[in-house]
C-alpha cells in the first residue's frame, strides 16, 4: 500500500462522514417526512447543508470506485468503517447528538475490526480477461509492490 | 416488535446492497486502477469507460433498489431497529458474496474484521 492509497481510503472516510453529516443537517431544517408534506421533499434541494452533502457524496462514490480498483471489496468496507465513528464524533461536536456507553463499545468493535483487516494484504484476486482469479495472499502483497513501482 | 414483513425488507436492503457492491467491485477490477487510468488517458476516457460498463450500471441500479428498499422497510417499522440490523447483515453477507462471486481470499482475518465492524455498526446505529 502507498501513501497515495491510504489517502484515497482516509478520502473515502471523510467524504462519506462529512457528506451524511451535512445532509443530516440539511433534513433537520426540512423536520420530519410526513405524509402531509412530503410533495415539498423537492425543496431541500435548495437548502445549502443538502447540497454540500450531495457534493460530498458524489466524492466518496467517486473515491470509493477508485479503491475498489485496487483493493478487494472485502478489505475496502472494513478498512473504511473507521466513517461510523468519525460520524458518530461529528454528530456529536455539531449536530449535538448524544453518545451513550453502548456507541462507545461500537466504537471500540469497529476500530478492532479496521485493525485487523488493515494489517493484511489488500487484493487477493488477480483480474485476467477470462475473470477473476485468486491469487495467495503472499503474491497478492508482491503484485501490489510492482503495480505500484510501475505507478511510480 | 418486528414483524415479518420488516425482516423481508431488511432481507431485501441486505441483498440488493451486497448485489450492487459485489458488481463495482467486479466493474472496477475489470477496468483497472482508475487513477492509474486518469492520468494516462484523462478524465473524460476514464468517464467513459466506467459508464459503458454494463456491470458498473447494474451494480449502480442495484445500489437504488438498495436505497428505495430502507425507504420503503422504514415506513414500516423503527429505524432503531432497520438500521442496525441491515447495515451490519451486510457487512457479513459482503464477506460471504465476496468469496463466493469475487473469489476473494476472505481469511480469518477479514472474517473477524467483519464480525467485528458488523457487530460494532449494530451498537453504533441503535
Amino acid at each position: 500500500m502507498t501513501v497515495r492509497k491510504y489517502l484515497i481510503l482516509l478520502a473515502v472516510v471523510i467524504f462519506g462522514s462529512c457528506g451524511d453529516v451535512c445532509l443530516g443537517r440539511g433534513m433537520r431544517d426540512f423536520g420530519a417526512v410526513t405524509s402531509t408534506n412530503w410533495r415539498q421533499l423537492l425543496t431541500v434541494l435548495w437548502n445549502p447543508w443538502v447540497v454540500t452533502g450531495i457534493c460530498l457524496l458524489i466524492l466518496f462514490f467517486c473515491t470509493y470506485l477508485t479503491a475498489l480498483s485496487w483493493a478487494d471489496l472485502t478489505y475496502v468496507l472494513p478498512a473504511t468503517a473507521i466513517s461510523y465513528i468519525f460520524m458518530a464524533l461529528l454528530a456529536r461536536v455539531f449536530l449535538h447528538e448524544d453518545v451513550t456507553p453502548g456507541h462507545w463499545l461500537g466504537i471500540g468493535l469497529i476500530t478492532l475490526g479496521v485493525g485487523f483487516v488493515a494489517t493484511g494484504p489488500s487484493l487477493t484476486v488477480a483480474v485476467q480477461n477470462s475473470g477473476l482469479e485468486k491469487l495467495d495472499p503472499t503474491r497478492a502483497q508482491v503484485g501490489l509492490r510492482e503495480r505500484t513501482e510501475g505507478d511510480a | 416488535m418486528t414483524t415479518p414483513a420488516t425482516w423481508a425488507g431488511i432481507a431485501s436492503i441486505v441483498v440488493t446492497a451486497t448485489a450492487g457492491d459485489v458488481l463495482q467491485s467486479r466493474a472496477m477490477k475489470e477496468i483497472g486502477d482508475l487513477g492509474a487510468i486518469r492520468r494516462s488517458q484523462g478524465v473524460l476516457c476514464l468517464v467513459r469507460r466506467v459508464v459503458s460498463s454494463s456491470r458498473f450500471m447494474l451494480g449502480l441500479l442495484f445500489m437504488a433498489l438498495a436505497f428505495f428498499s430502507l425507504l420503503v422497510t422504514l415506513s414500516w417499522d423503527d429505524v432503531s431497529v432497520i438500521g442496525p440490523a441491515s447495515a451490519s447483515l451486510t457487512f457479513i453477507a459482503s464477506a460471504f458474496a465476496a468469496r463466493i462471486f469475487l473469489k476473494e481470499q476472505v481469511d480469518h482475518r477479514r472474517w473477524l474484521a467483519a464480525l467485528f465492524v458488523a457487530g460494532g455498526v449494530a451498537l453504533l446505529a441503535r
